[in-house]
């Protein structure tokens, strides 16, 4: 027997909503202890807030509002017949991805250096608040990052697909959904950015 | 239809379902993307590890049969609720009905010849395997001592080692979501023409109901395994009272998922109650859409009730107050339930085939489990019966008795239709009656040693609990009596049963118009629905 393919665009759609939905449900969780803790100890997530480094941070959205740009780009280039344009900017978005990621791992290990992290002396002596906004911090950024690994995965494969012609003007639901899953990923950063940098 | 008879001469074969052009042998399994092979290879699975479970589940029965330690240590004793639960729940009933019985059914039931997305469901499968073998090796390797709730911040400070057993939960999370996806959009987009959304089998109502909770709940407890394992890891702090964490958001987290999935596993069980009483009883069912609405409602609701598993916990009494409200009121969508299914049952000629009087015994065992559930619902019993053997009686009979029940009247139900193969009727009599009264001698005991002050999980216990001690540890061996005897008497009827042919009960719902076992593509012809699921004139 033939694997089916699907070729029910609606019907890989709405399946992809529903995975969507699912990231949105797991993002929840943590979410709601930020919402606790924070109400808790308001004061100290403030003054925990001013030790990130908000250039960085802002650069890093900046980064990725573009890429998500980019990947709207992307679709709307294939949709009008422009494959290697499509792939190109498929392909730039995943490299914006990456780059996200690299800025990310400098950010962290400024922190880590500077002896912010989850268990270390220099955060026990600043009290509870701080210990649990940078347990958070480290928890939320580090799953939204393996996120993004994943995106630029799902989006250099989608480029390559692209380019290989499998995915193409008449057949560009795998990029359609990539493209989705990418602007959830960039939806998820634009909470964490004001909760996390935005609060001093 | 003579024809794939001759396919199962001499017992089942790997051609069942038609043949599998692309890979040979197990790989034909395995790798295969049709659903029903899919569902087949989810029973041998959901089959084996509660066959496990219940292994555990007996000798832990064995040791409390005297007090003081009688065949293993306390610590062993530990380990040994902890993966009785993990199995039982995780492995066994969350993907039972669902999986199994969904995966097999539901695309047939709706006239369509597979999933919605064929090669996501078998990688479901593979990942449901990966978190069986997980949680096998954390068995092996070194088994959590914390019970299946895991709670902190006992399970950040054991010493055993239970990163391992939590990562299986969430890696059965992700199998179980992407089941759900499946679901979803196969009913949304694959239905046969006619199939209208309330002609839809109340079976595929319920599992659909159930794929919205699969999908919405289930992320907050893989999330909140994680943040167990970072914890555990890296020390991040947010449930450690010592780092200004604190516990209690943990047990928020996991019931949030947790109760919903009470539901996940007792809603397919009704759904297939709903398909067999009507059958039985060659009546159309009472209150089709009662029936639809309820399990919709049990799905709502019951995401709002998580808060009764922590009456005790020291929250707010204002909070226990609108937890203890909704508890009540989830009650209300389940006993409507129960009363359709009676309804259905009025002025019927109800044959009392095994598949009935297995659904007689579910709605029996699933009504003391309820009421029993209404008592623990009340903040002020709450407070006596918390975590008393009164709970573990609760939960066996709803969850036993509904879910496990459930399953095993889909299993003899569906199994002439999934193998083509007649069991021995009266023997799957036997065996239910066997079951039934083992059960209840395993399970109601501990009522009344609940109402006496037995706390659960407690290795030990005061002599005056020793007589219902005992008289459950009888009941057991019971049950297992009746379980051999039912398992052997299907695995038996594979290999020398007679066949079914296309409709032994003569069911209305569309899978009885393919033949037993149905064929790769499900029907010859797309099927045209041109009238509901449960009307038997001239069937």
């Amino acid at each position: 027997m033939e694997t089916k393919l699907s070729r029910d665009y609606a019907g890989a759609k709405i399946g992809m909503w529903l995975f969507l939905l699912s990231e949105v449900s797991f993002f929840f969780g943590p979410l709601a202890l930020y919402t606790i803790f924070r109400y808790r100890h308001p004061a100290e997530f403030r003054s925990a807030s001013t030790e990130l480094n908000l250039t960085l941070g802002t650069l890093n959205t900046v980064i990725l509002l573009t890429s998500s740009l980019f990947a709207a780009l992307s679709v709307s280039a294939i949709k009008k017949g422009k494959e290697k344009a499509s792939a190109l900017l498929i392909a730039l978005t995943a490299v914006l991805g990456a780059v996200f990621l690299f800025i990310k791992y400098i950010e962290w290990s400024a922190e880590i250096g500077r002896g912010f992290y989850p268990g270390s002396l220099a955060l026990f002596e600043r009290g509870k608040g701080e210990v649990l906004y940078f347990g958070l911090y480290y928890f939320l950024t580090g799953m939204h990052g393996a996120h993004v690994f994943i995106g630029v995965v799902l989006l250099s494969i989608t480029a390559v697909l692209i380019s290989r012609r499998t995915v193409n003007t008449n057949d560009y639901i795998k990029l359609e959904n990539s493209a989705l899953y990418w602007h959830l990923v960039d939806i998820i950063w634009i909470y964490l950015f004001p909760l996390f940098y935005l609060i001093s | 239809m003579e024809y794939h008879g001759s396919y199962l001469k001499g017992g089942p074969c790997l051609a069942l379902f038609g043949k599998e052009l692309k890979y040979r042998g197990v790989l034909s399994w395995v790798l295969s993307t049709d659903h029903k092979r899919i569902g087949v290879l989810y029973l041998i699975a959901v089959v084996s590890l509660f066959a496990a479970g219940a292994a555990i589940g007996f000798f832990m029965r064995l040791e409390l049969i005297t007090r003081g330690p009688t065949i293993m240590t306390a610590q062993t004793y530990n380990s040994a609720f902890t993966f009785h639960g993990v199995i039982m729940l995780f492995l066994f009933l969350i993907p039972a009905t669902p999986s199994v019985f969904g995966n097999f059914f539901l695309p047939i039931m709706i006239g369509a010849n597979d999933v919605a997305f064929p090669r996501l469901n078998l990688l479901s499968w593979w990942v449901y395997m990966a978190g069986a073998a997980i949680a096998v090796i954390a068995l092996v390797a070194g088994p959590a001592d914390t019970g299946w709730t895991f709670y902190a911040p006992y399970s950040l400070r054991t010493g055993a080692k239970v990163s391992l057993a939590v990562f299986a939960v969430f890696v059965l999370g992700l199998s179980s979501i992407l089941t759900g996806i499946n679901f979803v959009t196969t009913v949304h987009r694959l239905r046969a023409p006619g199939m209208a959304w309330f002609r839809l089998p109340l079976f595929v109502w319920a599992v659909y109901a159930t794929a919205w909770v699969q999908i919405l709940a289930t992320p907050v407890i893989g999330v909140n395994m994680l943040l167990v394992i970072s914890e555990r890891l890296f020390g991040i702090g947010v449930f450690d009272p010592a780092k200004g964490g604190d516990p209690l958001l943990f047990q928020h987290l996991f019931w949030i998922y947790s109760h919903p999935a009470v539901y996940i596993m007792i809603l397919p069980a009704m759904g297939v109650i709903t398909e067999i009483i009507p059958v039985f009883s060659r009546r159309v069912i009472f209150g089709y859409k009662a029936i639809v609405y309820s399990s919709l409602g049990i799905a709502g609701v019951g995401s709002m009730v998580w808060g009764h598993h922590m009456f005790v916990s020291g929250f707010s009494y204002e909070a226990g107050v609108a937890f203890s409200f909704f508890t009540f009121l989830v009650a209300i969508p389940s006993a409507i339930k129960v009363y359709n299914w009676v309804g259905s049952m009025y002025k019927g000629s109800i044959l009392t085939e095994p598949p009935f009087l297995f659904a007689m015994a579910f709605i029996f065992l699933f009504s003391i489990g309820g009421l029993t559930g209404l008592i623990l619902g009340a903040l002020s019993l709450n407070v006596h019966l918390h975590d008393t053997y009164f709970v573990v009686g609760h939960f066996h009979y709803v969850k036993f008795g509904g879910g496990g029940f459930g399953f095993f009247a889909a299993l003899h139900y569906w199994f002439p239709k999934m193998f083509g193969k007649l069991y021995n009727k009266k023997l799957a009599n036997y065996a239910l009656l066997i079951l039934f009264i083992g059960f209840n001698a395993l399970y109601f005991p501990m009522f009344v040693l609940g109402l006496q002050g037995m706390p659960r999980r407690y290795y030990d216990y005061l002599p005056q609990y020793s007589l219902m001690q005992i008289i459950s540890t009888v009941g057991s061996w019971v049950l297992i009596t009746g379980l051999v005897l039912m398992f052997g008497n299907l695995i038996y009827a594979l290999f020398r049963g007679k066949d079914a042919g296309p409709s032994p009960w003569r069911g209305a719902t569309l899978e009885w118009q393919t033949p037993s076992p149905p064929d790769a593509e499900n029907f010859e012809a797309q099927p045209k629905v041109e009238r509901g699921p449960y009307h038997y004139d001239g069937i």
